[in-house]
């Protein structure tokens, strides 16, 4: 009796330090990223982080503008949302609403396969297809433009807000449906008036989730977006090459001393990026909540 | 009974349905008399609301379901292939077993059906308040419209469905169980209201409560594996039924 309950005791408190490591993990990450982040701060003004409009980190005095980084990371972010949003949401109605089941279940697999392609793959397709082809048709000096970026991650969002949308959609009760039609409502009626109102929070969640992955997503972006660090103009920026946060990070950290300045902005460039993305997070969970409640009704 | 004494208006002639290889429905034929309650009663699974459901053809949503023979609604054959299932569903409305009342407003749930059918905002609004008064549901209601329909109790979102389906100005009502998911006041009050609404309404009703049937209905059909063994007055079927297998059933020998 005592010997099964120590036993049992003991799982309990190895899983428990298993799972302690995730928090701790968590904890560590944003100690350093945020105190890194911070020692910029002892001879570089904070004022002049977030509104100076240019990133040379190499001239005299150098000059680390979180704006050029952070408008190029939203205008790519934003066109992929534009793109990714209404496709993947028609897909997702496709899916569970429209689609003979057998018809479904040979979409399905495809939709995961593209979520799991290795992001430098996306980059590489980017490069070699999609950056000649803008070019060409949009007639640009250089097809490796914020569009492209966007395009590429949109097409990586998109698996996502597939999959998340088609949940929350398949989650509607059959019970609803059921009734609208039986009040003479068409199918189409049905989708459009009942079951996406009753699966908007899910749906919400679903583009949150993809703006998270769209807005931290870095290697393919860094392939195909030609990684100029101008604040690109709204709309026609998306014709132009942007530089986004992540790509940034990614290109000078290799090449930075370790506890130089310019280690320290890009630490500080990566807290920001964090927050962001904490942020949509906590939203895309919060919208996730409150549509667990409705459902449970 | 012959069709000279009561009027019909729903006749069902030959009916079979199989779902896949299970052939649900055997042979139904029944007409069902106007303005006045018939109750479909029978074990778990003998097809009772199978059949409910082939009369505003909700069946269609099976994909693997089939269907022969002909079910007349006003001299129509619902199954003609000219059919619009649209049309027949604003005719024969249904209410379901559980209350499902969509997520919005109490207002917004009963003018669904007029919306969707082309209806102005003023003939919308009066089809509201007129649906709300033949529910009986106006009283508890009036003062809090723009409410959402689930803080309503759900006797109260029942009657709200019964409502919603009204508004669409139906000729039929089919219930599928409707009280099963209600406490015994609850009940009581959409049996008072089935019995007013049967001046104005054909309805069929599927229950397993053995007193709601004989309560409310002018005539019973007892349904057992996919057929129907016994039709007649209500009165008839419970103080003399004429096969064994429905008396056994009445008396709860089985069930």
């Amino acid at each position: 009796m005592m010997h099964r309950k120590k036993k049992e005791k003991a799982i309990e408190s190895t899983l428990l330090m298993v799972s302690g490591v995730t928090v701790v993990a968590l904890f560590l990450l944003c100690f350093f990223l945020f105190r890194e982040g911070y020692l910029l701060f002892g001879d570089y003004s904070i004022i002049s982080f977030l509104t100076e409009t240019s990133w040379y980190p190499s001239s005299s005095p150098a000059k680390f503008g979180l704006l050029p980084l952070l408008t190029g990371s939203l205008i790519v972010t934003a066109g992929a949302i534009i793109l990714s949003v209404p496709l993947g949401i028609a897909s997702a109605i496709y899916i569970s609403e429209l689609a003979d089941p057998k018809v479904a279940q040979l979409i399905k697999p495809f939709v995961e396969i593209l979520a799991g392609i290795p992001s430098v793959v996306y980059g590489f397709f980017g490069l070699i297809v999609v950056v000649p082809l803008l070019q060409d048709l949009l007639d640009l000096p250089t097809g490796q433009t914020a569009l492209a970026g966007s395009i590429m991650l949109g097409m990586m969002a998109l698996p996502t807000i597939i999959s998340v949308s088609e949940d929350a959609i398949n989650s509607v009760p059959t019970a609803l449906k059921e009734g609208s039609l039986a009040l003479g409502s068409t199918k189409w009626q049905t989708i459009y008036r009942v079951v996406l109102p009753a699966a908007l929070s899910g749906i919400s969640a679903a583009v949150m989730l993809g703006i998270g992955r769209a807005i931290g997503e870095t290697m393919t972006v860094m392939m195909v977006t030609g990684n100029t660090a101008i604040i690109p103009g709204i709309p026609e920026g998306l014709f132009d090459p942007v530089r986004t946060m992540t790509a940034t990070i990614a290109l000078e950290m290799g090449e930075v001393p370790q506890g130089s300045e310019h280690f320290h902005a890009l630490f500080a460039v990566g807290a920001v990026l964090f927050l962001i993305t904490f942020i949509i997070n906590l939203i895309a969970d919060s919208v996730k909540k409150k549509y667990r409640l409705q459902e449970g009704v | 009974m012959s069709k000279n004494e009561i009027n019909t208006n729903i006749n069902i002639k030959d009916l079979n349905l199989w779902y896949g290889e299970k052939h649900a429905l055997k042979d139904i034929s029944l007409d069902i008399p106007e303005k006045s309650v018939t109750a479909l009663i029978g074990p778990s699974g003998c097809g009772k609301s199978t059949f409910l459901r082939c009369l505003n053809r909700m069946n269609d949503l099976v994909k693997s379901c089939r269907i022969g023979g002909e079910v007349l609604v006003d001299d129509e054959n619902i199954y003609d292939k000219d059919v619009d299932v649209v049309d027949l569903r604003k005719k024969v409305g249904m209410v379901f077993q559980k209350p499902n009342p969509f997520p919005m407003s109490i207002y917004d749930n009963i003018a669904y059906g007029p919306k969707i059918h082309g209806c102005s905002k003023s003939e919308t609004k009066k089809r509201v308040h007129k649906a709300l008064e033949d529910a009986a549901l106006m009283g508890e209601v009036q003062d809090r419209l723009g409410d959402p329909a689930f803080s309503l109790s759900g006797g109260q979102q029942q009657r709200l469905c019964i409502a919603r389906t009204l508004a669409v100005k139906p000729e039929i009502l089919l219930f599928d169980e409707p009280c099963s998911a209600l406490d015994p006041i609850s009940t009581s009050k959409i049996e008072d209201l089935i019995l007013e609404l049967k001046k104005d309404y054909t309805i069929v009703i599927v229950t397993h409560n053995m007193q709601q049937a004989a309560r409310i209905s002018d005539h019973t059909a007892f349904f057992l594996h996919g057929e129907i063994i016994e039709f007649g007055r209500t009165k008839h079927i419970f103080e003399d039924p004429q096969v064994k297998s429905t008396e056994d059933y009445i008396t709860g020998r089985f069930g």
